[in-house]
């Protein structure tokens, strides 16, 4: 596929300036050696650690998500008129409140007790991971753009771009299956690709901030899928006036894991490749050396003989080319019924966050887009269930994400030991920063 | 680029250095590309009949009667004269001397009128000059007033990404204030304490806890996004009488000022907001280039160690720019549901502190230049919902890409590299 290709030449153009540097990369997430009793050192790490913070950072977003659910539920509000009569009422009110809630997110996004098959229980599971498949992807996306020192907002318009080419190849052309799919993605990815290789280009030739140009091509791509879908003959689905494609022909849908009636499909696999390909690239190859140099310190990468200028639009494109991913399982396997302008449902900025919770290295990025995918699917669960409405789940999503970028406060709340040496808490600072 | 660089040639070992300054090409470029573009449309769509431009806003004394020109006359003749003023910056730019700022603005007039002649053509609706301009500050006061409270930020070393969210819940904040008060007043203060709140939170993240400034942003907005429309789907939806249907700032008509014509009724017969932004923007031109306050902030932004050394005090410095910059994108929120609607809506913002975080960049962190930025940005808009009233033959899609590609074609040919406050993003840890 074309993510895998795409570092090739370039790695070819710097191999040999980065070379040997790539194998004297700092491993800036070492861990700090620790002398002293090992266990011990061990259990600091966990409670005190990335770990400990993560967990606390959770539990500070889950509460305060049941502050809200709390606050603004009805009965709640009614028992509080006299809580100091019968403060029991009140209590209980907010127990139940919060219980059924949390009940609901959980049943669906993990584990269904109501089902009579293990299939049947598993199946919340099996949709937070197809929630979480766009998800990862654009957040891989991010996080080689963060690596780069590039933000790139841009991830509704690549996604956009993607979901016309993969979308326009999916349901306009007549091809055997496999090869239709094969080629509906590849146009898809480097649709996206293209878009972000835009503001790429633009910023290297004229030093145009990325900023700006990716939010100019968000809203360009909108209003250009908008006029593709308006305009008869062109993405409308013919004999409508409706702005949506037709549906996509069996050939190029992205099968199912599991049988039909099972939602997770084979985009979630295309997801762990991009995952591996993100490390490969980054980790073990001289192009995401160059990338990771250019974002470290562009003036020292430029001395150290990398084209600053051609690293970035190269950037750009791999992160495009992630955003086009998820554009294209977005397409081809979630929404398969046809699309219109809302097909990127705000994961370019989701993916944000996602790569911020991951800490931009693409495990982290992993783990990060599953949750937000449970998050997701359990909070449509909860909305239908318990009528609370599903920004809620935006609300915890952001406060973990923002407790888990500032971890002294969390010690601070949970009173948590802070890990090791003034050294080793310098280091979480650094890789919260990264 | 068009930086001055100094060149060290002979003279420059008896001392004196030459100043070469180097002219770029790149204000040539996008003249000829706007011409080129305007020749493409004229000569290969042309169209027939009168365009007519309507002058006057409606409330002036002295009514403009509309103007009635041959469209296509116009068109051409508006063709000839960019390509001579094309051809003068081309001829500048050879001689190595800078093309004058006033060639840009004639230019861009003459561009609009050839233009909007050229849509207008024979439609039964006058192309409406007045409400053109009008609508631009319209369109234009949220983004200016987020684009200057993103300067103070960045001039004092931090980066706020979170504009939008300083926009939406000030909105929120406002509408629900402005409801239950009835009052307006009582919400554009509520709106403005609710941006600086967002400030205050975006503070305690990144100078008191150090966190990543881009990080804090971002998550921000997600957050004023999940709560603002949790509350309003829970609370303002079942009770919109109680909470969310606030009574808005009424016109004012200035005396004189708005008596002039063409502009008069479009600039000087708007609500307080409107006149709150006229003074605001010269306000911070003033303080941040003419005062200590401003002075101090700068220092903080470029050099936090040396203001440290001479005794200004880091961190307190940036909190005061942090929530003075808050409570002034909070009147650009309230300006929302006090002024444009009379509610509060999901997500109504609708991206605007991104244009004005755009406009920070593309204003390269001046107030008055991010102003104009805001300004362009709030004319293309205008313009586009002006084609779509004479109904020119543009998909409406298009016009409504406008503003984007402007800004981005903007961004890219005429701005180009733009230098952030050196300490812009990073925290401040004293030694």
């Amino acid at each position: 596929m074309s993510t895998t290709e795409n570092p090739r030449p370039a790695g070819d153009d710097h191999s040999l300036a980065t070379t040997p540097g790539t194998s004297a990369a700092p491993a800036p997430t070492a861990p700090v050696g620790e002398p002293e009793n090992r266990f011990s050192t061990a259990w600091r790490e966990i409670v005190g650690g990335s770990w400990g913070v993560s967990v606390g950072a959770v539990i500070l977003a889950l509460l305060a998500g049941a502050v809200m659910i709390a606050g603004t539920d009805e009965t709640v509000r009614q028992t509080a008129t006299y809580f100091f009569s019968k403060p029991g009422d009140m209590l209980s009110a907010v127990w139940t409140t919060v219980r059924d809630a949390y009940g609901a997110l959980l049943r669906g996004a993990i584990w269904n007790p109501a089902g009579d098959t293990l299939l049947e229980n598993i199946r919340p599971l099996a949709t937070s991971l197809t929630y979480a498949t766009p998800l990862i992807a654009a957040g891989l996306g991010l996080a080689i753009g963060f690596r780069a020192g590039l933000f790139n907002i841009g991830g509704q318009g690549q996604m956009i771009l993607a979901a016309i080419g993969a979308g326009w190849v999916g349901f306009a052309l007549d091809l055997p299956a496999g090869l239709h799919l094969v080629l509906a993605i590849v146009i898809g990815v480097a649709a996206g690709a293209l878009w972000a290789g835009i503001a790429g280009l633009l910023k290297a030739a004229t030093g145009a901030h990325e900023v700006i140009t990716t939010i100019m091509l968000n809203h360009t791509a909108y209003y250009l899928l908008f006029f593709l879908l308006a305009t008869p003959g062109l993405l409308q689905a013919p004999g409508s006036a409706n702005p949506k494609t037709p549906p996509m022909k069996e050939t190029a849908i992205l099968p199912n894991l599991f049988g039909t009636g099972f939602p997770l499909h084979a985009g979630f696999l295309l997801a762990l490749v991009a995952v591996a390909v993100t490390w490969w690239l980054l980790e073990r190859s001289s192009l995401g050396f160059s990338f990771r140099a250019v974002g470290e310190n562009p003036k020292a990468a430029r001395v150290a003989g990398i084209d600053v200028k051609r690293t970035t639009v190269y950037s750009m494109l791999v992160s495009g080319a992630m955003l086009g991913v998820a554009g294209a399982t977005q397409v081809l396997g979630t929404s398969t019924t046809g699309f219109s302008t809302d097909v990127d449902a705000g994961m370019g900025f989701d993916a944000i966050t996602v790569a911020l919770l991951g800490r931009s290295t693409p495990l982290g990025t992993l783990g990060a887009g599953i949750l937000f995918g449970a998050f997701k699917s359990g909070g449509a669960t909860m909305q239908a269930a318990e009528t609370i409405p599903i920004e809620i789940v935006t609300v915890i999503q952001s406060l973990i994400v923002l407790f888990i970028a500032a971890p002294p406060l969390v010690r601070a709340i949970f009173r948590l030991p802070t890990p090791g040496t003034a050294k080793a808490a310098r280091r979480v600072r650094k890789e919260v920063a990264a | 680029m068009s930086a001055p660089t100094t060149v060290p040639d002979e003279q420059s070992v008896s001392g004196q250095l030459r100043h070469v300054e180097v002219i770029s090409k790149k204000f040539a470029v996008v003249l000829t590309a706007a011409t080129v573009v305007l020749l493409a449309i004229v000569g290969l769509v042309p169209r027939e009949g009168e365009a007519r431009f309507r002058l006057s806003g409606g409330s002036e004394a002295l009514q403009i009667p509309s103007i009635a020109v041959p469209a296509m006359p116009l068109a051409w003749a508006s063709v000839v004269i960019c390509v001579v003023l094309a051809a003068v910056s081309w001829v500048l730019w050879r001689s190595g001397r800078r093309t004058p700022w006033y060639v840009g603005i004639v230019f861009a007039v003459v561009f609009l009128a050839g233009f909007l002649g050229w849509a207008g053509a024979g439609s039964s609706n006058d192309v409406p000059i007045s409400n053109l301009i009008g609508s631009s500050i319209l369109l234009a006061v949220p983004i200016i007033f987020g684009a200057l409270g993103g300067t103070i930020g960045e001039r004092a070393g931090v980066v706020n990404i979170a504009i939008e969210g300083q926009l939406l819940g000030s909105a929120f904040v406002a509408a629900v204030v402005g409801t239950m008060t009835q009052s307006p007043w009582a919400g554009l203060l509520a709106g403005m304490f609710a941006g600086a709140l967002v400030a205050l939170v975006l503070g305690v993240f990144t100078i008191t806890y150090r966190v990543d400034q881009v990080i804090v942003g971002v998550v921000l907005n997600v957050l004023v996004l999940g709560l603002t429309s949790f509350i309003y789907s829970q609370v303002l939806v079942p009770q919109a009488d109680l909470y969310n249907s606030t009574e808005r700032f009424p016109k004012v008509s200035i005396p004189v000022l708005s008596e002039i014509p063409i502009i008069g009724s479009a600039l000087f017969h708007q609500s307080v907001i409107v006149y709150l932004l006229y003074l605001t923007v010269p306000a911070i031109w003033f303080a941040m280039f003419r005062t200590r306050w401003g002075l101090r902030l700068r220092a903080v932004g470029e050099h936090p160690l040396a203001a440290d050394t001479v005794g200004i005090k880091v961190k307190s410095v940036r909190y005061r720019a942090l929530l003075v910059a808050g409570a002034i994108v909070g009147m650009g929120g309230a300006y929302y549901t006090l002024v444009s609607v009379s509610g509060f809506g999901k997500n109504m913002t609708a991206g605007a502190g991104f244009i004005a975080l755009a406009a920070v960049i593309f204003g390269k962190w001046d107030p008055i230049k991010a102003t104009l930025a805001g300004l362009l940005f709030g004319f293309s808009t205008a313009l586009a919902s002006a084609m779509s009233i004479v109904q020119a033959p543009v998909p409406s899609q298009f016009m409504l890409m406008l503003p984007y590609v402007v800004t981005l074609l903007a961004v890219a040919g005429l701005i180009g590299k733009s230098r952030a406050p050196a300490a812009s993003g990073t925290a401040y840890v004293k030694e």
